[in-house]
């Protein structure tokens, strides 16, 4: 007689917990030792559930065929000169952005993962751990291999992973995760499982993948959705992650709760930048980042902390900031880059007149009142021939590392500004959530390696900036940098198109 | 009542997954954006293996449904024969 097959269930209990061991002839405690220190309580492992019930088995077929799928675009895309296809040649600039600040984050997820996934007690969080981390690492090699081909073409991808260990704007991505990773393991799985993957990369690998496809950009579009597949996994594990620990012991609920805060506030400055990308760097529109910020943060986290209210959980501290955020952190941040263009490692501009019009559309309460008249002065100095940039270094924030160009959101035309006191030394916050995460852990956050400090203690070669630029950062100056406008990938971008290679 | 919602790629195979949502689910919304389709409806949406499988003309793992999901919100409850999501509230 044929056995039977095991069903979905029954399997996955085969493989998380038949296959678990016992520690009869070692300690324990020994072999997990950064399982307690945090606080965490855990009475029970096994009542730990993966919803899919993903075994290794289904794990290596699927996503073997999602590798088959993606690498056959890849080649369609750049068989075919892919990157003439894209609506303009700007449009490669967040790609730019993409390669240097989002996809060493992939990194460093699958070595986060590799590391909390030997950590834990439970052989179903080992397993998920382990999963998510090879995604991870699928993540950012797919990622590469797809921008690659902008690589032969276009300026500003050479040195990706230098560049991401360096330059100012991309410590805000670095210091997040190296936040992340240097916690315990439960705050790490809190940090990326949930606020990160189930809370916030919607809104990263959602309407702005889709805002690629928009933009004749197959194979970002597609690494995008492929990855997301995971994402989807992985979100639902942020979410079984949360009730677990919530529902393991009553003592975990404020711990859970102050990691939220954290790293809810830490994700939606990482995502600045994301917002910029959306309103700005997108010729051809999908929505505004203030919509994909209703749909994915306010109607779907809205419903999730609706869900979790039943263990005691509330939406996150500095949750109203945002929702007044909505309609200004994409303008300024953009702002920011457009005036430290010379200093960024991709081109800046300004948006053109349909663009601006789009931008008073979309935020007709804010752009005409605060954002509208600043591009209009930078288009009369850019035609008397006095493109701005400015000359000083920014102060940044010690918690997000962003240079202090965010406004109070109650008067969006003056600067936010706040400090705390630590040990005789004054550090400086671009926002109360900032400050508050400060001053919870001021002994970890004083160790930030802020690049404009570092610039100033001379760590950073250089005497001065184009030399810290060039010398320290690897930028291509006068190539990689400065306005798109007369920029060799412009002068490329439109030789081809004239030759009609496309 | 929240709402629970899940996202495709625009493929061909969720063509056919998405025929079967709306079958299942009277309450469902489509909405089409760039590349993908998105489905959200109030409460519950389920995915039915047999419901995908008359529409698509073979046999479907509910696993496939993996290699065209983007994004997902609310609590995943997956077996053989379907894929639920739903909040408590």
């Amino acid at each position: 007689m044929v056995a039977k097959k095991l069903n979905l269930k029954d399997k996955y209990r085969a493989l998380t917990r038949d296959l678990d061991w016992d520690y009869d002839y070692s300690d324990r405690k020994k072999a997990f030792p950064y399982e307690e220190f945090e606080g965490i309580k855990i009475t029970d492992w096994s009542k730990w559930e993966d919803p899919f019930r993903l075994t290794m088995d289904a794990y290596w077929k699927y996503q073997a065929e999602k590798e088959k799928k993606l690498y056959a675009i890849f080649d369609a895309f750049s068989q075919n000169n892919g990157h003439l296809n894209v609506t303009d040649a700007r449009y490669v600039n967040a790609i730019k952005v993409f390669l240097t600040g989002v996809s060493p984050l992939e990194y460093q997820a699958f070595q986060g993962y590799a590391h909390v996934g030997r950590q834990f007690g439970g052989a179903g969080a080992r397993v998920a751990c382990q999963m998510q981390s090879i995604d991870e690492l699928r993540h950012v090699q797919t990622q590469v291999h797809a921008m690659s081909h902008y690589n032969k073409f276009f300026d500003g991808f050479q040195d990706w992973t230098h560049m991401h260990d360096r330059v100012w704007y991309l410590s805000v991505p670095k210091s997040f995760f190296d936040d992340a990773r240097s916690a315990g393991p439960f705050e790490f799985l809190i940090a990326i499982s949930f606020s990160f993957e189930y809370v916030l990369t919607n809104l990263l690998f959602v309407p702005f993948m889709s805002g690629a496809a928009h933009n004749g950009d197959m194979a970002t579009c597609t690494f995008g959705f492929s990855a997301q597949s995971d994402e989807a996994r992985h979100m639902t594990l942020g979410l079984e992650i949360i009730k677990f620990l919530l529902e393991q012991h009553e003592d975990n609920v404020p711990i859970v709760q102050k990691w939220i805060d954290k790293w809810f506030w830490r994700g939606t400055r990482l995502l600045a930048i994301v917002a910029m990308m959306m309103d700005y760097m997108l010729p051809n529109k999908v929505m505004s980042w203030k919509e994909a910020w209703e749909v994915y943060f306010e109607d779907a986290g809205g419903a999730l902390f609706k869900d979790l209210a039943r263990y005691g959980i509330r939406m996150p501290k500095f949750v109203e900031t945002t929702a007044k955020e909505k309609e200004h952190i994409s303008h300024q941040a953009w702002w920011i880059f457009y005036t430290h263009g010379h200093a960024a490692g991709f081109h800046t501009w300004i948006p053109s007149d349909e663009e601006l019009d789009w931008l008073s559309e979309k935020y007709p309460d804010t752009f005409d009142k605060y954002y509208r008249p600043r591009w209009e002065l930078a288009k009369e100095m850019e035609a008397r021939g006095e493109r701005f940039y400015t000359k000083a270094l920014p102060q940044l924030c010690t918690t997000c590392q962003i240079p202090m160009g965010f406004t109070e959101m109650d008067n969006p035309t003056q600067i936010a500004y706040r400090s705390s006191d630590y040990e005789g030394e004054k550090y400086h916050f671009c926002s109360d959530g900032c400050k508050h995460i400060f001053d919870q852990e001021p002994e970890k956050y004083v160790q930030s390696w802020l690049p404009v400090h570092q610039i100033y203690q001379g760590n950073c070669g250089g005497a001065n900036v184009e030399e810290v630029l060039r010398d320290y950062y690897k930028m291509n100056l006068g190539e990689d940098n400065m306005d798109f406008k007369g920029s060799s990938d412009e002068k490329r971008w439109n030789e081809w198109k004239r030759k009609g290679v496309a | 009542m929240s709402k629970v919602y899940l996202a495709l790629q625009d493929n061909d195979d969720s063509r056919y997954i998405v025929e079967a949502i709306i079958e299942d689910n009277q309450e469902a919304t489509v909405i089409n954006q760039p590349a993908m389709i998105r489905i959200e409806s109030t409460g519950e949406l389920v995915v039915r293996r047999s419901t995908v499988e008359e529409k698509i003309g073979r046999d479907w793992d509910v696993q496939e449904l993996h290699l065209s999901l983007i994004t997902l919100g609310g609590n995943v409850d997956e077996d053989e024969d379907q894929l639920r999501l739903s909040w408590n509230v």
